[in-house]
């Protein structure tokens, strides 16, 4: 048993208040990387949306629309039907493997880069830097009693945020209908409540979690650290304090003294034998850190391996005329390796191993297969549903009759004739607003562009035979495309026929 | 429990003073903002109790400041949907049925319609897919007995079948031959074998021979000379494979001995004009719908296109 009795500690608290994390600024390679990784994803969120598509008159001139009213989702070229909803789920499958991949590679790159907690928390620290000032401002200003001067910067930091938590939910909307109609709506009034309700919620949320949570996002809420450690193994990425370079840490003075002690005699000298390492103890890492952890407590839940504490740390090793990457990104395989006086492995060995050509054979593989029925998918479809109350039914002249409900998918954005054709049975056939007396081997239908035409099919055969036949229906598309769909179906008889 | 808690000297946080095997549980205290959260649903929570209807008393709940009821919701949406339907109701009120197949939209609208009012008013005796049942005509099948066009279908649902109350009703009456001793037992036996036979249930006998005379002289006048009947009267076809209460030996025996009095009610004493002409249509489109004999070439011209909705 260690420790103390309660008694003596201090009292046991049953919520605990945020640590306030007040990032300085820094620049450097990685802030640099961010930068442009900011800038493409938000550019590629807000732009989107706005990109035409010509494709022609029965269907939406917009690049990219997910058309919830009508059940379909463009993109570019491609136009999506709820029925062939594997092309979405293949996409989230590929997304979720390829950040199996991307992980098992470099480590938490999501995380630090390109997660959208990221870069919208980034983008609101950055304001935040602009209008209270770097570190030391802000944990000044923290401090103070409020004031004008502090009303004033609160106040105009809240508002610039609410603009860019508006225009986050607000280009949100415009993957939901035509972009310009829904703009011009959005600001006359005139949009369907929904359109600002998402607005509202998503200006709410983005304004609550990458404003005014951050970092307890990443630590409390978000379940993606807990499931990519599974991901992750000896020769992933992470960011990592060299210990083995940098304990003991000395400060700055210690170290002038240990290399200038004929200089300077006056200063106090180290002890003989001690070690001194590269770690000056400046806190540079911690100031910076956005989720305001401590990389060189060693691999934690709190680190997205953005990498900007490198970038503070070179910055000081280059004044202090040490080599830099003290902190780097370096994998627990290569670590071992250093501590031991070796040297790393090779980036290129390291990220072809067995586990990252998996991953990536099977996001490849899923890929392809995808190209694949994309490019040799046939634009109609039918599926049929027979008539089960009655199953058939006996006519005047002793033949029996059964009915389908044929329903016939026409994909392309033009009208187009289809024949439906029977095969597996002698039978003949006619649909709706026919008789039996135009019945025939086989019915044409006329579906409009973009639409399903659902058609009753009435079949009718003599009642000598089985008292069930499967048959086919087989639907041709008129307009000389080489393309057939079919579907097949039970013919039924009463008990006891011969 | 309690007197076991103490401070954890590597995390300097609290233990909740449980311990098995020497693993001890730390009392790490939860974020202020889940704290914050918790409030705000009880806050929530009794702004709605004072909103909407929550709190159960003897006879019903406490009201809320608002009014709301689940009643008064599906009253305002029930008038919406009336609302919307308002117009097509007033088409088809105004639309002679003979007209509606060339307007293939208020057809389609006129059929859901009557499939909605065939569940609630015909299902009872015609069954859910209108397929019937002994002595009650399967609606599906090509076979008539007063005629298949949409006006007819119209009428009959109007007026019923020997519906008492109403004038127009259709009424027919076949006698009871053997209960009325218009034909001995024997006749009646031949009468079923000539019926029989012109129904290629049975082959020519003797006794289809006879029968075939007492047909003529005591059936013809309904069913016609070829047994084919007649839609004025309501009198069925004898030769088709098509028998309400049965084409079995036995099944006629009695038929044509106590004969059969099928009653329909009239549906116009109960229905609005609409509903019925629904209730036609939905009949008329479950594939046995006869054309209009006053317009053959629209027919023609219908079952060319096969338009798709």
């Amino acid at each position: 048993m260690s420790g103390a009795d309660v008694a003596d500690g201090p009292k046991p608290r049953f919520f605990e208040a945020r640590r306030k994390v007040f990032p300085r600024r820094v620049d450097g390679t990685f802030r640099r990387l961010k930068w442009a990784i900011m800038a493409v994803t938000l550019a590629i969120y807000y732009v989107t949306p706005w990109l035409r598509w010509h494709r022609g008159e029965y269907a939406p001139d917009q690049a990219v629309l997910v058309d919830l009213a009508h059940r379909r989702f463009y993109m570019f070229s491609i136009e999506i039907w709820p029925n062939e909803f594997y092309y979405v789920v293949g996409l989230l499958i590929m997304a979720a493997v390829g950040l199996f991949l991307v992980t098992s590679a470099v480590g938490r790159a999501w995380c630090g880069y390109a997660c959208p907690q990221t870069v919208w928390t980034d983008l609101f620290v950055h304001v935040e830097r602009a209008i209270e000032g770097d570190r030391n401002a802000q944990i000044r200003l923290d401090r103070a009693r409020w004031g004008v001067e502090k009303i004033a910067k609160r106040g105009t930091k809240f508002a610039i945020w609410l603009l860019i938590a508006m225009t986050t939910g607000g280009a949100w909307i415009f993957y939901f209908a035509d972009a310009p109609t829904l703009a011009r709506e959005f600001v006359t009034g005139t949009a369907p409540f929904v359109a600002y309700s998402t607005v509202g919620i998503l200006t709410f949320t983005t304004f609550t979690l990458g404003g005014l949570m951050r970092e307890q996002v990443c630590i409390y809420m978000c379940p993606w650290p807990r499931i990519q450690s599974a991901m992750m193994d000896e020769k992933s990425l992470a960011v990592t304090y060299k210990d083995w370079r940098g304990e003991p840490r000395t400060h700055g003075l210690k170290r002038a003294q240990a290399h200038e002690a004929e200089a300077a005699p006056s200063l106090v000298r180290l002890a003989q034998g001690e070690k001194v390492g590269d770690c000056i103890d400046c806190n540079a890492c911690v100031a910076v850190c956005p989720t305001g952890i401590d990389i060189r407590e060693g691999p934690q839940i709190g680190c997205i391996t953005c990498g900007l504490c490198i970038d503070a740390c070179d910055e000081i090793m280059e004044k202090v005329d040490r080599p830099t990457r003290l902190i780097g990104y370096t994998t627990e395989a290569d670590m071992k390796l250093a501590r031991a006086g070796g040297t790393p492995m090779p980036p290129l060995k390291r990220l072809l191993r067995p586990r990252t050509i998996i991953y990536f054979l099977i996001w490849a593989g899923i890929g392809c297969g995808m190209l694949f029925a994309l490019g040799t998918r046939t634009h109609m479809g039918v599926s049929v549903l027979q008539t089960r109350n009655p199953l058939w039914v006996r006519l005047s002249d002793g033949d029996i009759r059964n009915t389908y409900t044929v329903k016939v998918r026409n994909m392309e954005g033009r009208p187009r004739s289809f024949a439906v054709s029977l095969s597996g049975i002698d039978a003949r056939m006619w649909t709706d607003g026919g008789s039996r007396e135009t019945a025939g081997r086989t019915v044409t239908i006329n579906v409009p562009a973009d639409r399903v035409a659902k058609t009753q099919i009435f079949v009718v055969a003599p009642a000598q035979g089985p008292q069930r036949s499967e048959l086919l229906f087989t639907v041709t598309a008129l307009d000389g495309q080489k393309t057939a769909a079919s579907d097949g179906s039970y013919f039924e008889r009463p008990e006891g026929n011969p | 429990m309690a007197d076991n808690k103490r401070i954890d000297a590597a995390t300097g946080t609290s233990t909740v003073g449980h311990e098995w095997d020497g693993i001890e549980e730390l009392d790490t205290p939860m974020p202020r903002w889940w704290l914050v959260i918790l409030w705000a649903t009880v806050v929530f929570a009794i702004g709605y109790c004072i909103v909407y209807p929550a709190w159960p008393l003897l006879h019903g709940a406490t009201p809320g400041i608002w009014g709301w009821t689940s009643h008064g919701q599906l009253a305002r949406e029930t008038a919406q949907e009336n609302a919307r339907r308002a117009p097509i109701l007033a088409a088809l009120a105004t639309t002679p049925i003979d007209r509606l197949p060339s307007d293939p939209k208020l057809l389609a609208a006129a059929v859901e319609g009557g499939r909605s009012a065939f569940k609630v008013y015909c299902v009872q005796c015609h069954g859910s897919g209108a397929a019937g049942s002994r002595g009650y005509p399967n609606l599906n099948d090509d076979d008539w007995l007063w005629g298949g066009d949409l006006k007819t279908i119209q009428q009959t649902i109007t007026d019923g079948i020997r519906f008492p109350g109403d004038d127009k009703t259709r009424m027919s009456q076949m006698p009871a031959f053997g209960r009325d001793g218009i034909l001995n037992p024997a006749e009646v036996d031949d009468v079923v074998s000539y019926v029989r036979y012109v129904s290629h249930q049975e082959a020519a006998s003797a006794a289809a021979k006879r029968g075939k005379t007492l047909f003529a002289n005591n059936c013809a006048v309904c069913h016609g000379p070829d047994a084919k009947g007649n839609r004025t009267v309501g009198a069925p076809n004898l030769t088709d494979a098509i028998w309400l209460y049965g084409g079995d030996r036995d099944t006629l025996v009695q038929t044509v001995t106590n004969a059969r009095y099928g009653i329909m009610p009239a549906w116009g004493h109960r229905l609005d004009p609409v509903t019925i002409k629904m209730l036609a249509a939905y009949v008329h489109s479950l594939g046995g719908g006869e054309a209009d004999p006053a317009a053959p070439a629209v027919a023609a011209a219908q079952a060319g296109e096969n338009v798709g909705r």
